[in-house]
């Protein structure tokens, strides 16, 4: 049934979504591909749609995944069943257990998930740069045009910090690849 | 009741008004919740963004319902938690609509074609900053790389092995190592 599919796949996210939304985008994935709900394309789609949306990228992602599932009532299930393990965690760390965190045990616990977040982090975006940059040139097609737009938003994102101050901001960096993606394709 | 409602709206027009998700969305709950209001001392903002670090779940929701929970006890938490989600939810939703019509219009479909690629750009540069942000132990080093080379052989190979998993194996390696630790160090100090 699709609506306890949604409730526990994003409980799950909820529960383990450390280091905030992009910590939670790799387990998003997994959750989403693996019940076949959305395609690795239009989910990269939606991390686009989220981060240029106003309110916690993981919010709107759950709305969205939902929606597209099971309408409206599928977007409320998986937009409530994201927020309430943060939602109770946190009411229980400042009503019962306020040195909770300072527990050793749970430092040592904490100090393993972290490290492991970003490694898990970082090989998701290598994969997704890989798949949308790369792949499409292995294939028959053999179409380049991907590996220079990678090839051209990364000197941009990343070239950017070295002339400005505090570098492009994410959503900018959004526009311009939308620009260039409309420049490649569409003449 | 009064004081509920300026929960709900506080966070709502939070809710609304940042874009990026996370840290973006801290600096907008300090001004609303310590400067203006003051609901909050810029101590309790210290400590529940430390928190938030280590629990799980959005960062800004985290803050949301620290500071409804504190001003209000369960039934602020709540207000401001909805407050909070309230926008996104309205917003994506009418997204979820009419973005299947919309990507069929051809400019927009070879739009999405250039962000896919922007996409992983992002989660890479994320991913970089949190290594730069990390305390680097040895421990922690070993673990970043295990999980990287795991999480990159899952893919390659389409294997079964969800980000959860290899996240609980992480936190029990790491649990693991400290007993032994303190277990050795333990004895040393009993031996005269």
């Amino acid at each position: 049934m699709i609506y306890l599919d949604l409730l526990i796949g994003f409980l799950k996210v909820g529960c383990f979504a450390f280091g905030g939304a992009y910590g939670a985008i790799p387990l998003i994935r997994d959750v989403v591909l693996s019940y076949g709900w959305l395609s690795d394309e239009r989910l990269t789609d939606m991390i686009a749609v989220s981060e240029s949306t106003p309110g916690p990228i993981m919010v709107n992602l759950a709305t969205y995944v939902g929606s597209s599932q099971a309408g409206f009532f599928g977007a409320l299930i998986a937009t409530l069943a994201v927020v309430t393990p943060s939602f109770l965690i946190i009411l229980l760390l400042t009503i019962l257990l306020k040195t909770a965190l300072k527990n050793k045990y749970v430092a040592a616990v904490l100090g393993g998930l972290k490290p492991c977040v970003i490694g898990i982090v970082l090989a998701t975006g290598c994969v997704m740069m890989f798949r949308q940059g790369v792949l499409p040139l292995l294939t028959e097609s053999s179409d380049y045009r991907p590996l220079i737009l990678t090839a051209g938003l990364a000197l941009v994102y990343f070239g950017s910090r070295k002339i400005l101050k505090k570098g492009l901001s994410p959503i900018v960096l959004i526009l311009i690849s939308a620009c260039a993606g409309i420049a490649a394709y569409g003449m | 009741m009064k004081n509920l409602l300026d929960l709900f709206l506080t966070f709502a027009k939070i809710g609304l008004f940042t874009f990026g998700g996370g840290y973006a969305m801290i600096s907008l709950i300090e001004n609303a919740c310590v400067e203006r209001k003051r609901w909050i001392t810029h101590d309790d903002m210290m400590n529940i963004t430390v928190i938030a670090e280590s629990t799980p779940g959005p960062i800004a929701i985290n803050c949301a319902t620290f500071v409804g929970y504190r001003q209000k006890g369960l039934p602020g938490a709540l207000a401001a938690t909805f407050g909070l989600i309230l926008p996104s939810f309205v917003i994506l939703y009418a997204v979820s609509v009419f973005l299947d019509s919309f990507l069929e219009i051809a400019w927009i479909a070879n739009a999405f074609r250039g962000i896919r690629i922007a996409v992983g750009i992002l989660i890479a540069d994320a991913a970089v900053h949190m290594i730069r942000k990390m305390k680097k132990k040895p421990l922690s080093c070993v673990i970043l790389l295990c999980s990287f080379a795991a999480m990159l052989c899952v893919n390659a190979f389409s294997l079964r092995f969800s980000s959860i998993s290899l996240m609980l194996l992480a936190g029990a390696v790491s649990l693991t190592v400290f007993l032994i630790k303190n277990a050795s160090s333990g004895k040393g100090s009993e031996q005269p």
